[in-house]
């Protein structure tokens, strides 16, 4: 009797346990409409080329579809795998996905788009990038990395190792894949995290500071001088930038029809699947410049409806963070929302031509697979620390 | 507690974060405002122009009406039938239809049918019934374009008067080419969305733009004289195996062109076919040449030596100068020594004394030599720049040809008894008319033409010419006495076959040599008015190079005779005489 009492006690108590942990349903819900509001606008922005390509216009819905799946079922099981299971990993994970870099250049190299970025997996058909493996790589690395040489973070030796340990794979990225926005990405989310983990403020306004300044640095140098056929392709799109429209033909092209869509949408748009955009003028809709299109059919009240989303995103994200048990799942977390925070930045950034166009996708809204699936495997991972916190412990 | 410490640096560094994107997130929102607000009407209307194709819709030219209303220039609509390949669905039914409807070969419609392009053209120029019926099977894929073309009704009618048009429906040369801004309307448009390869966008449907259409124009030119004046032209220019004959029909007051008749005349239908026997293998360039040969209006793009016709310019300003009266006596011994020149008359004998009214009868060479030299070089100049002959006459029609004049500091008393009477100089017939008419008409210099009103597609006026006119280049007595003379040449002189039974006619005739002398090439003309006192019509008829008789009293005033005899009980002139 007594022992049954008490293994109903222990029972409840584990249930009453579990029930008053916290599972984050705002955030899912978040990312579960981003994802299909990402269906909706990838068949409009796709349909009509798809048609003409492959005589189907759900194609590349179809494909997106799979994916999403997929990339819900690998979310499911990062949620329910305890965060701190890959601790141990973290090692081994970061020195994988920096060879993995290299694997570009082997035969399982795949050329997509004039770039060699993507490595076949043998025997199955699908492709990845290595660089969104070594996105996922740092941030656990990182995140484990800054607990383990705890105190040692504030000195300014501590901080130069943790930097120099985040820049290998950002320069392979750049330099094996030749793939800049990746590089940038990868050491935009190693410096977020990197902020958050030391307690110093001055350091890095003066980094911010210095890398300001050799950006304005090297875009004057652009402009005003010759050297930009040294530069090749990169020292172009700077000048398209600047003038798009003088550049109308090449450079500036992709990003002359995002402005006319965006422009053309004003503030109430021309309606659902009514872009004339999407009709060949600006390349591959469905890809990076998705929000252009967004801006074209939904208008300004579309375009602010999606940033609240993704600044609601954050702000479930920073409340995880914030709570998470330890520092470890804190810091992974921060890793994931610098992930989301810069891409999407980035990424409607070029979209309006606030800066040189750079392959950039909008998460769970822009056409790919490989680009879901390791998403959903972070959101999996915020998951899984958010289901770590207990209710009473919630601020 | 560090462990505590830590976290809340890291929640405050968190939170930093956070706002941090949140604050560039706004910014970029920002950047869109600014794209999406401020710079919307920039950027749509660029990408309207990058999605929109365009098709004009041609636009009706305004016709030409006569005095009359009636139509002498018109617009009839024909088809043009097209395929486009990617929306026929029954390409054998339309073939089939195609084949029937405009009368062509299976092979030629099979090929654009299927043709793999975005329109191909299967006939143009189809008459709107056909088009019409094609229309009516409504077979997708199959295409009815409207378009006008410019009809003239008449032919020939005063073809170098009323002109063409060519493919853009512009004018090419006439009437045509001088109203064009009043004629040619505005085209319209049809605006279809496509996509960035060209295909139009079924579902964004089209846009149109109406043309508008062009003002009708009225002339003054009357269909039933000019009808007239072109079967006397002809039948002069066959009885005297003529090279051409000019006959121009004006109202002396104020200088409304009547008729305006240069044959031959070519087929306004067709008017890039050459005469028969125009020879063949000829170069674009001959062809060219010839074609605009053939489209030369003598009346005013050519000038010739007027000769005895001019003499009523010698003796209008002779009178208006005090210099003779119509009884002042001139003796002609068959000839006139101007310094060592002997100047012959054209009756060798000589005409003996007379008046100066029966040296114009008799057209009198050393007579109005005299009345030349009495005037003197510099007055007689000031006559000929007086009474216009310097200027052209301004007349409403392109490429009008001006005076070949000597230039005053080298004319001595030679180039000035030529003058005298209609030799060594050269002008326009609408010159002669235009400055005979402001004689007899009390001297009031009018300004020739065409244009009366314009008035647009509704009928409402949109705008009446009016024409300058120069008063007292002679006086009225002058004028009066002029008219006078005149009468008289045609009464009793020279002009006696330009007389009609019932009416008082006044006028002159001219039988001059042209260029190079000798070479027994003849220009009969003869001018003619009436009523003498009080002139309603003023004509010339100049026969050109006529065989045989080659006297402009025996040639060329018998035209004008028959021409008056039809038209002044036409123009309800009363008989008085």
């Amino acid at each position: 009797m007594a022992d049954r009492s008490r293994g109903s006690r222990d029972r409840r108590k584990k249930k009453k346990e579990q029930t008053e942990y916290f599972f984050d349903y705002s955030l899912l819900f978040i990312v579960l409409f981003l994802m299909g509001f990402g269906l909706v606008m990838i068949y409009s922005a796709s349909s009509y080329e798809a048609q003409q390509d492959f005589g189907s216009g759900t194609y590349y819905l179809r494909r997106q579809l799979i994916a999403d799946i997929l990339g819900l079922v690998v979310m499911i099981v990062m949620a329910n795998i305890p965060y701190r299971f890959w601790r141990r990993f973290t090692t081994l994970a970061y020195f994988v996905s920096f060879g993995l870099i290299f694997m570009v250049l082997t035969p399982l190299g795949v050329s997509s788009h004039g770039a060699k970025r993507w490595v076949g997996i043998p025997g199955t058909g699908f492709n990845v990038q290595p660089a969104e493996v070594a996105k996922v790589c740092m941030i656990l690395f990182l995140a484990n990395m800054v607990c383990l040489m705890g105190k040692k973070l504030r000195t300014a030796k501590g901080l130069t190792v943790l930097i120099v340990l985040s820049l290998p794979h950002s320069l392979a990225v750049w330099k094996v894949t030749e793939n800049l926005s990746s590089a940038i990405i990868i050491l935009g989310i190693a410096m977020l995290m990197i902020f958050v983990a030391t307690p110093d403020y001055k350091r890095f306004v003066i980094m911010g500071l210095i890398a300001s300044a050799l950006i304005l640095g090297i875009v004057w140098a652009i402009f005003n001088t010759s050297i930009v056929e040294k530069l090749g392709f990169r020292g172009g799109r700077i000048l398209a930038w600047r003038d798009p429209e003088a550049y109308a033909q090449d450079k500036g092209f992709q990003t002359l029809q995002a402005l006319y869509a965006i422009g053309s949408g004003g503030i109430w748009g021309k309606g659902l699947g009514q872009s004339m955009q999407k009709l060949d003028f600006i390349p591959e809709a469905q890809n990076d410049m998705i929000f252009s299109i967004i801006c074209e059919e939904l208008g300004l009240f579309g375009a602010i409806a999606i940033i609240l989303m993704f600044i609601m995103l954050l702000w479930r994200m920073m409340i995880v963070a914030n709570n998470a048990p330890d520092l470890f799942g804190a810091l992974l977390v921060v890793g994931v929302m610098g992930h989301i925070a810069i891409q999407v930045i980035l990424n409607i950034a070029v979209v309006t031509n606030t800066i040189p166009n750079t392959g950039i996708s909008l998460p769970f809204i822009s056409y790919g697979g490989s680009s879901v699936l390791f998403l959903m495997m972070e959101i999996g991972l915020v998951l899984s620390v958010a289901r770590r916190i207990q209710l009473r412990e919630l601020v | 507690m560090p462990e505590t410490h830590n976290k809340i640096v890291h929640r405050k560094k968190i939170l930093t974060v956070f706002l941090g994107c949140s604050l560039v997130l706004v910014g970029l929102f920002v950047r869109l405002v600014y794209l999406m607000v401020w710079e919307a009407d920039y950027y749509a209307e660029k990408a309207t122009q990058l999605h929109e194709r365009e098709r004009s819709i041609k636009a009706a030219r305004g016709r030409i009406l006569d005095c009359n209303g009636e139509v002498l220039a018109d617009n009839r609509t024909v088809c043009t039938i097209s395929v486009i390949h990617n929306q026929i669905e029954d390409p054998e039914a339309v073939i089939a239809m195609l084949c029937q409807e405009l009368n062509l070969s299976e092979e030629y419609v099979r090929k654009r049918v299927e043709k793999y392009s975005s329109m191909e053209r299967v006939k143009s120029n189809v008459d709107k019934s056909i088009g019409d019926k094609i229309r009516e099977y409504e077979m997708p894929g199959v295409k009815v374009d409207e378009d006008y073309k410019r009809y003239y009704p008449y032919g020939e009618l005063a073809s170098k008067v009323l002109g063409f048009t060519g493919g853009d429906n512009q004018g090419i040369i006439g009437l045509e080419v001088i109203y064009e801004k009043y004629l040619q309307g505005e085209p319209g448009k049809i605006l279809t969305m496509t996509d960035a390869k060209g295909i139009e966008v079924e579902a964004a449907g089209e846009r149109r733009i109406e043309p508008i259409n062009g003002n009708d124009l009225y002339i003054s030119l009357d269909r039933n004289i000019q009808t007239y004046a072109t079967q006397l032209a002809y039948q002069a220019m066959e009885t005297k195996q003529a090279e051409g004959v000019s006959i121009l029909v004006m109202n002396p007051q104020n200088g409304e062109i009547y008729a305006m008749v240069n044959v031959p005349e070519f087929d306004l239908n067709d008017p890039y076919t050459l005469p028969e026997g125009s020879g063949e293998k000829l170069t674009s360039q001959e062809q060219q040449d010839l074609l605009n040969q053939m489209w030369r209006n003598g009346c005013i793009n050519d000038t010739y030596e007027p000769g005895s016709t001019f003499k009523i310019i010698t003796a209008a300003a002779g009178l208006e100068q005090g210099v003779i009266t119509p009884q002042s006596q001139f003796s002609c011994p068959g000839f006139i020594m101007v310094e060592d020149r002997k100047i012959r008359c054209h009756k060798v004998a000589g005409h003996g004394g007379q008046d100066f009214t029966h040296c114009m009868m008799n057209s009198c060479n050393p007579a109005l030599i005299s009345v030349g030299l009495l005037l003197g070089v510099d007055t007689y100049y000031g006559y000929f720049d007086r009474f216009g002959l310097l200027t052209k006459t301004g007349v409403d029609l392109p490429g009008e040809a001006g005076t070949i004049m000597h230039n005053k500091d080298n004319m001595g008393l030679v180039e000035l008894a030529t003058v005298s009477f209609g030799q060594s100089f050269q002008i326009t017939p609408i010159q002669l008319v235009t400055t005979v008419s402001s004689i007899i008409n009390g001297g009031r210099r009018i300004t020739p033409h065409f244009g009366v009103k314009v008035v647009d597609a509704q009928g409402d006026l949109v705008e009446s010419f009016a024409y300058p006119a120069t008063g007292n280049i002679v006086s009225e007595g002058t004028s009066a006495t002029m008219r006078e003379i005149l009468e008289m040449v045609v009464k009793e002189g020279s002009g006696k076959n330009g007389k009609v039974e019932g009416y008082r006619v006044g006028g002159k005739t001219a039988t001059s040599q042209t260029l190079p002398r000798g070479s027994g090439r003849y220009i009969s003309s003869f001018i003619g008015f009436a009523p003498a006192d009080d002139p309603q019509v003023i004509a010339v008829a100049i026969v050109n190079t006529p065989q045989g008789i080659y006297y402009g009293g025996q040639v060329a005033a018998p035209i004008i005779r028959q021409l008056f005899e039809n038209i002044l009980p036409y123009m309800g002139i009363e008989q008085t005489g």
